[in-house]
């Protein structure tokens, strides 16, 4: 066997009965020192305290939940066996199924799974403190985030890597399981939209931004054409180039912004929505190749680079947390980021970095057929999400960083802030913070924007942080707006990939549905067929990117819930498919494993749907505020933050229609949830439990823990 | 110096790896086993493949 040359990391321990000595007296270090920074944590109060803190405690505690609970997982309830070969192994074809390296694939595993998502929802959620937030992230990925991940993987790896769907069809009954299909089509519509969302906000009125988030297309475009034509297949050697070429893109913006070609860059969140659904037809479109493929491989280098730095930028700059432990919003409930108390709508904003129901359909994806042995779901599935957690619990902390002030003066609703320095100092002390309308002009000019003021949606405030943490370091405040744009172009280069390759998976759900319907539009390769089904996917988010958009309550504020019950609740799908396998395998006995987590998900989602639906709290409600604002209208008022008639329209038309999406979830997910119970009573009842749908046993010809192959000195040219 | 390459060895090798680049020299030894005597596809032609291969299977992307 050809040895490593690589370092081994996260090799897993020797499985022994007792612990050695060396190794007890390891983790309880690793133990105190977690404890040590939850207890500075729990106890600091009214004083500052550094942010290391947070970071210590967080990887303290994903260091012992890796190494006793995942491990627990794997032995006691999954039960991998590494002498059974992996569907990599057994249907290898070079092509989907090929034995990876694990390291390798929990590379392309985080970067499947990661995103956006976690940059944003623990920005959002800052308004309640860091606290809250960071017991949320750390906890909820311990318990059940990763163990969603890791069992969804390892039920897919031993039904040849199935969908989500297909898996809920197959163990779960055809009523279940086309709810669940349903339900994630119309669930990735929510997300797109509200990606998008983040990406309008961030560039809107900012030529610099703009200008650099647009280069993002020629660069792709060029990478792609330099891939295919000119130096087929070199993808490192054009990654690196691009990279380069989009540094020189945001070092560009600064020039463009202040040329007389600015004007032409900046644009309003209308013109930008416009954009954008152009932007995600098109690239629909075209050929993988041109567009999409480098996109990809650019986001993936800027996403583990910049993720890298900012962990060097928290460790070494080590910023000090200015936002309190726990806000009064989190018990009030009256928070102008997103409204409703604590339980459940902190659970709702917080979803990737905690639990992410997407992440199910990543795990049933690629992944599933490309593990070389079994027990690696526990390195792939547990430890690629505890990365991710790691990354939401650093967005917290660029976000706590912030001057409170600051921050609510950029994350309110425009509605409340006004749109001048002055109105939105005012309506900051108004909210119990203070920032005078001087240090907001400022603020705005280091970062050479024209305006910080209601910038909602998570990106431009992270941006905000991270070119604190950065300059702190790399370049002092000379450099500030340069990391501001690095950051906003970064997310946004995140979100468009998402937005490219979500509304490609899209078209062929859809085409898939419509397909049994009436063939030919079922046909991949039909192009009136593939422009039909595009079409019809990007209007769709397109649709609610357009109402937040122009939505008179703040787009982010009102759709933000709707995005995290959604997500949440294709967790909660995910998690009852693990549930109803486990206790028709006969492992009743750790049931509670996924049934646990599954209970949670279903307490936040369903009441903060119910929430959603029927408060009388016109903030919270949707058909209250529907109520309001309909009422209102027919007594021929405007109320504000509403300023005509038209605004009255779009806000009775947003909250309708917001309700009776969250309603319909509700009722999906319902279904699903009623239907595993039935098989769950049904295998608890019958004798030795139900049969499954797992791939028959083969024995493996792959050598136990193997080592990845020699790297290829001599390539081939 | 020679842990330095060793490094350099293997970071590239990790890249490739994760980039799919590699693909193409796993391609040609497979290619080599199973059909012996057949000559392997340059790698221009293989790209076009991956290409065509890629655009059936859209791969998500998380939030």
């Amino acid at each position: 066997m050809p040895t490593s040359v690589l370092p081994e990391t996260g090799r897993p321990v020797p499985e022994k009965s007792r612990m050695s000595p060396r190794s007890i007296l390891l983790w309880a270090a690793v133990a105190l020192l977690g404890a040590v920074a939850w207890g500075v944590l729990a106890l600091a109060r009214g004083e500052r305290i550094s942010a290391v803190w947070l970071v210590v405690a967080a990887l303290g505690s994903y260091a012992i939940a890796y190494r006793f609970y995942s491990r627990f997982i794997a032995r006691r309830v999954l039960r991998p066996d590494d002498s059974r070969a992996t569907p990599a192994e057994r249907l290898e074809d070079g092509v989907d199924f090929h034995p990876t390296d694990r390291r390798v694939l929990l590379g392309h595993h985080f970067a499947a799974i990661a995103g956006a998502g976690p940059l944003v929802g623990p920005v959002l959620a800052a308004q309640m403190g860091y606290l809250p937030g960071t017991l949320w992230i750390v906890a909820g990925v311990i318990f059940a985030g990763a163990v969603q991940d890791m069992v969804v993987l390892f039920l897919s790896m031993r039904r040849d890597g199935k969908s989500l769907g297909q898996m809920a069809r197959e163990e779960i009954g055809r009523a279940g399981g086309t709810a669940a299909l349903i339900a994630v089509f119309a669930i990735m519509i929510i997300l797109l939209g509200v990606l998008a969302l983040v990406v309008v906000n961030a560039l809107a009125h900012s030529p610099w931004g703009t200008f650099s988030v647009a280069m993002t297309v020629p660069i792709a475009l060029f990478m792609g054409f330099w891939l295919h034509r000119i130096r087929p297949g070199r993808v490192v050697e054009t990654s690196l180039i691009g990279v380069a070429l989009l540094l020189l893109a945001i070092a560009g913006g600064s020039w463009v912004q202040n040329s007389s070609l600015a004007g032409a860059f900046t644009l309003s969140p209308t013109t930008l929505v416009f954009c954008l659904i152009g932007y995600g037809f098109v690239a629909s479109v075209l050929p993988v190749w041109m567009l999409l493929a480098p996109r990809d491989y650019l986001s993936t280098f800027m996403k583990i680079g910049t993720i890298a730095l900012l962990a060097v930028g928290v460790v070494f700059a080590a910023p000090v947390l200015r936002a309190d432990a726990v806000s009064d919003f989190a018990t009030s409930g009256t928070g102008p980021v997103f409204a409703g108390s604590l339980f459940p709508f902190l659970f709702i904003t917080i979803a990737c970095g905690a639990l992410s129901g997407f992440h199910a359909l990543v795990a049933s994806g690629t992944t599933p057929k490309l593990i070389q042995k079994e027990s690696q779901v526990r390195l792939i599935g547990y430890g690629a999400m505890l990365m991710e957690s790691f990354v939401a619990i650093m967005a917290l902390i660029a976000a706590a960083t912030l001057e409170p002030g600051l921050y609510y003066a950029m994350n309110a609703p425009a509605g409340l802030l006004g749109t001048t320095a002055q109105s939105a100092s005012h309506a900051v002390a108004g909210l119990g913070f203070t920032i005078s309308p001087d240090q907001l002009t400022q603020a705005a000019r280091a970062v050479e924007e024209q305006t910080l003021i209601a910038r909602s949606g998570g990106a431009p405030t992270l941006a905000v942080g991270m070119s604190e943490i950065f300059s702190g370091i790399f370049g002092g405040t000379a450099l500030k707006a340069f990391w501001y744009h690095f950051a906003i172009m970064f997310e946004a280069l995140f979100i468009l990939t998402t937005v490219d390759a979500g509304t490609r998976v899209g078209r062929f759900m859809l085409q898939d549905m419509l397909g049994n319907l009436w063939k030919p539009i079922g046909r991949v390769n039909w192009k009136p067929g593939i422009w039909l089904c595009s079409g019809l996917v990007v209007a769709a988010w397109g649709y609610f990117l357009h109402s937040g958009a122009t939505d008179p309550l703040g787009g982010i504020n009102q759709l933000f819930p709707l995005f995290g019950i959604a997500n949440q609740l294709l967790a909660a799908i995910a998690l009852a498919v693990c549930t109803t396998v486990l206790i028709k395998s006969g492992r009743l006995r750790w049931a509670w494993v996924t049934g646990a987590p599954l209970a949670w998900v279903v307490a936040i989602t369903f009441t903060a749907g119910w929430q959603k639906i029927f408060s009388d709290d016109t903030k919270v409600g949707f058909f209250a505020q529907r109520t309001r604002y309909a009422d209102a209208l027919d007594a021929g008022q405007v109320l504000p933050p509403a300023k005509t008639l038209d605004d009255m329209h779009t806000v009775v038309t947003n909250s309708t229609v917001d309700g009776v999406l969250i309603a319909l979830f509700l009722l999906l997910v319902a279904v699903v949830m009623g239907n595993a119970a039935v098989v769950c009573v049904r295998a608890v009842r019958a004798p030795g439990g139900l049969p499954l749908t797992e791939a028959p046993y083969v024995e493996s010809r792959i050598a136990a823990a193997p080592e990845p192959a020699e790297p290829l000195a001599k390539a081939r040219t | 110096m020679r842990a330095a390459a060793r490094w350099g060895r293997a970071v590239r090798w990790y890249l490739r790896e994760l980039t799919g680049e590699a693909e193409y020299d796993r391609h040609c030894e497979r290619h080599r086993r199973r059909h012996p005597g057949v000559p392997v596809p340059t790698r221009r032609e293989y790209e076009v493949l991956r290409a065509v291969r890629r655009e059936g299977r859209p791969e998500g992307r998380c939030c």
